[in-house]
């Protein structure tokens, strides 16, 4: 019984080597109970993600299991078997443990600590839980993951700061205005990341949301989308004098701002902050406004930049990830060694003298005055229950049956044997 | 008894200032509930000693250099808790527990006698007039540790250097905000501690207004006060600007404070 892993990730496999493999919509139902099917793997779990195709399983014989999940893979997704070979990954036993739980805690993920991964690893476990493909160790394995992840989550400062740059964008404008609610939003121009941010930001409620574009109809469709208000863009740098925060995505192809128009529009602020995200390149405000007081002005190399940083702290934050996954990896182990069969039979035996013992104690110590012989008649009659009680137990534990495991954790249970702590 | 009071406050404000001052490396929820319980304790202690003082000296404590540092310190320990449940200020012990301890520290080197009152203190106003001044000029104290964080938060968000103390440090709007509050709480107070003193005056030398030293540099700090707030109002100077111009004006208090008593010259010769 041991854990096993075959599976490739964004670290070593490009997007188009992960498309081929990977298990997509009914794909993934049909493929999982096929996997299930193989006569090597008695557990299976399928994770399919856009960074990671991983294949889980309990089996007894590595080496064997390896060779049928690969043909397996080669011809589910009809791809050569010998190009297979170099392509993927494989862990057994402890690897395939710690990477688990490493895949959970967003160890291993392309953005270090992102949440996504958890959800993901969740669902691929519901799917096999439904399906009935997993059993007693995967599903301890995955409840340690799950539980491991959390710990991750809430004892490192892991995902604590934003890495990506919209994420970065809302994080300044916090550290700008307390309260974004009462702030006024201006999204000027349009393009992909300029949506995404401003996604993001009235996602964290803005009190009010311009939208303005060279063509007004764009400004209006944006508008609504946002629920915002369509502004004329000649009109913009007016509506400056209300917007605080803006993020600007033109394609203009020189500056839409400069300086001596953003020093007017302060005044009228009465000087109040404004934040000034410009993700267009070539830049749409002249990066002079800057140097103006209480504007803060943001391209995407700035955001880009505040993004690494994010990023360095996270790699360190991971370090003490790393440990918790030792710790939980740790109790993981030992429960699955609780499941062996020679220290469970070892236990058993040793649960039993211990019932006889104390029982022959107690009624010894009562008849103070029988001879010798009775004494050994009595004892004998203790041991020979014992034993005729304990053997069909020993016998089934040291016979060669299917799902060892569940027999070995169904008497473990049964006769109160400890050692297997239930956590959960 | 007293002065063994005063030094346990000392000693708590003095282990509070370093856990503080540790914060700013390296902060956790331990280390700020130990530096807010150490705080706590040293301000329980420390208004036990006031109020021990009074009723040995049997008048108001604040008659002489020594009082009324400790006053000061104690003033802006009282404004530190309310700003501390009112806004949750991540940091704030770290730039403002140093100069309550530095007060602390000079008060605890100023001469401790008790002498008996002269008659000019002799009178009511001594309560009034010093508990305006004082608490006035802790308002200032505060907006000064709080400036301090503006230009901090302020460079690192100008800069685009967020490490450090960014992400612990409060928006530049709350610091913003905090600020004005207090110089709105420090103006008044020391609007009516000159009015109180000049009354004072009145009755105890026979002019209100005499020219002496003490008076002329809250006329000065007064207006710097007046100054401050009237560009945020009319033409706007928040921010930067309003950090910078709090902490000329607790400087100017500083000098007031400590300079004049240097000087030894003028009426207010006994603080």
């Amino acid at each position: 019984m041991k854990v096993f892993v075959v599976g490739l990730n964004h670290k070593i496999a490009d997007v188009d080597v992960r498309e081929k493999l990977a298990f997509n919509g009914p794909k993934l139902e049909e493929g999982l109970l096929r996997f299930r099917e193989l006569p090597e793997v008695e557990e299976a779990i399928i994770l399919s993600t856009c960074n990671r195709v991983e294949l889980y399983a309990n089996v007894r014989d590595p080496q064997k299991a390896s060779e049928s999940i690969k043909t397996f893979l080669s011809e589910f997704h009809n791809i050569r078997r010998e190009s297979l070979d170099s392509a993927l990954y494989i862990y057994d036993d402890i690897s395939a443990a710690r990477h688990i739980l490493r895949v959970a805690s967003s160890l291993d993920s392309m953005v270090v600590g992102e949440p996504q991964i958890l959800g993901q690893l969740k669902d691929a476990f519901e799917m096999s839980l439904s399906k009935k493909t997993t059993g007693i160790l995967l599903n301890k394995l995955m409840k340690k993951a799950i539980s491991a992840a959390k710990r991750v989550r809430t004892e490192t400062r892991i995902a604590e700061n934003a890495v990506s740059i919209s994420f970065a964008a809302v994080e300044l404008a916090k550290k700008i205005f307390t309260d974004l609610s009462t702030r006024v939003f201006m999204l000027l121009g349009a393009g992909e990341m300029a949506e995404l941010a401003a996604r993001h930001l009235i996602g964290n409620g803005v009190k009010e949301v311009l939208v303005a574009n060279r063509t007004y109809e764009r400004a209006c469709d944006l508008a609504k989308e946002f629920n915002g208000r369509p502004v004329n863009f000649d009109a913009f740098i007016q509506e400056m004098t209300r917007a605080d925060i803006v993020i600007c995505s033109t394609g203009a192809p020189t500056y839409v701002l400069i300086k001596n128009q953003m020093q007017k529009v302060m005044k009228e602020r009465k000087q109040r902050q404004v934040f000034i995200i410009d993700i267009s390149v070539p830049r749409n405000i002249d990066p002079g406004i800057n140097d103006l007081e209480n504007v803060y002005l943001y391209n995407v190399d700035d955001l880009q930049g505040v993004v690494d940083t994010n990023l360095f702290e996270r790699h360190k934050e991971a370090e003490k990830a790393e440990k918790i996954i030792e710790e939980e990896l740790e109790t993981f182990l030992k429960w699955q060694s609780s499941l062996d069969s020679v220290p469970t039979i070892k236990a058993l035996r040793e649960k039993a003298e211990e019932i006889k013992n104390e029982e022959l104690g107690k009624l010894l110590h009562k008849l103070q005055d029988i001879g010798e012989k009775e004494r050994e008649a009595i004892e004998y009659m203790a041991t020979a229950i014992v034993n005729k009680l304990i053997h069909p137990p020993t016998a089934a534990l040291k016979g060669d049956t299917e799902n060892k495991e569940l027999l070995v954790a169904a008497i473990r249970r049964l006769y109160g044997i400890n050692g297997e702590r239930n956590e959960d | 008894m007293e002065i063994l009071l005063f030094e346990v406050a000392l000693t708590f404000y003095f282990a509070a200032t370093i856990v503080s001052i540790t914060e700013l490396f390296k902060g956790s929820k331990v280390t700020s509930r130990l530096m807010f319980l150490l705080v706590a304790t040293g301000f329980a202690v420390h208004s036990f000693s006031i109020v021990y003082r009074y009723v040995t000296a049997g008048h108001i404590p604040i008659t002489n250099p020594h009082e009324a540092t400790s006053f000061f310190a104690w003033c802006m320990v009282l404004i530190f808790f309310l700003l501390h449940f009112r806004y949750r200020v991540g940091l704030l012990s770290s730039f403002v527990l140093p100069i309550v301890f530095s007060m602390m520290l000079i008060s605890s080197m100023l001469s401790r006698e008790i002498k008996p009152l002269s008659p000019v203190l002799q009178s009511y106003w001594l309560g009034i007039h010093t508990a305006f001044a004082f608490l006035g000029n802790a308002a200032f104290a505060m907006a000064f540790g709080i400036g301090c964080m503006y230009l901090v938060q302020e460079h690192h968000v100008k800069s685009k250097r967020l490490g450090g103390l960014f992400g612990r440090l409060p928006s530049l709007q709350t610091l913003d905000d905090i600020n004005y509050r207090l110089i709105t709480l420090g103006f008044p107070l020391l609007t009516l501690a000159i009015i109180t003193g000049a009354l004072w005056a009145e009755s105890a030398w026979g002019s209100f207004w005499n020219w002496d030293a003490r008076q002329t540099w809250s006329l000065i700090t007064w207006f710097i006060y007046a100054i401050v707030l009237h560009a945020r109002l009319v033409a706007g100077w928040r921010g930067r600007r309003a950090a910078i111009l709090s902490m000329i004006g607790f400087l100017t208090i500083i000098i007031a404070f400590f300079g004049i008593k240097l000087l030894r010259k003028g009426l207010h010769v006994f603080l």
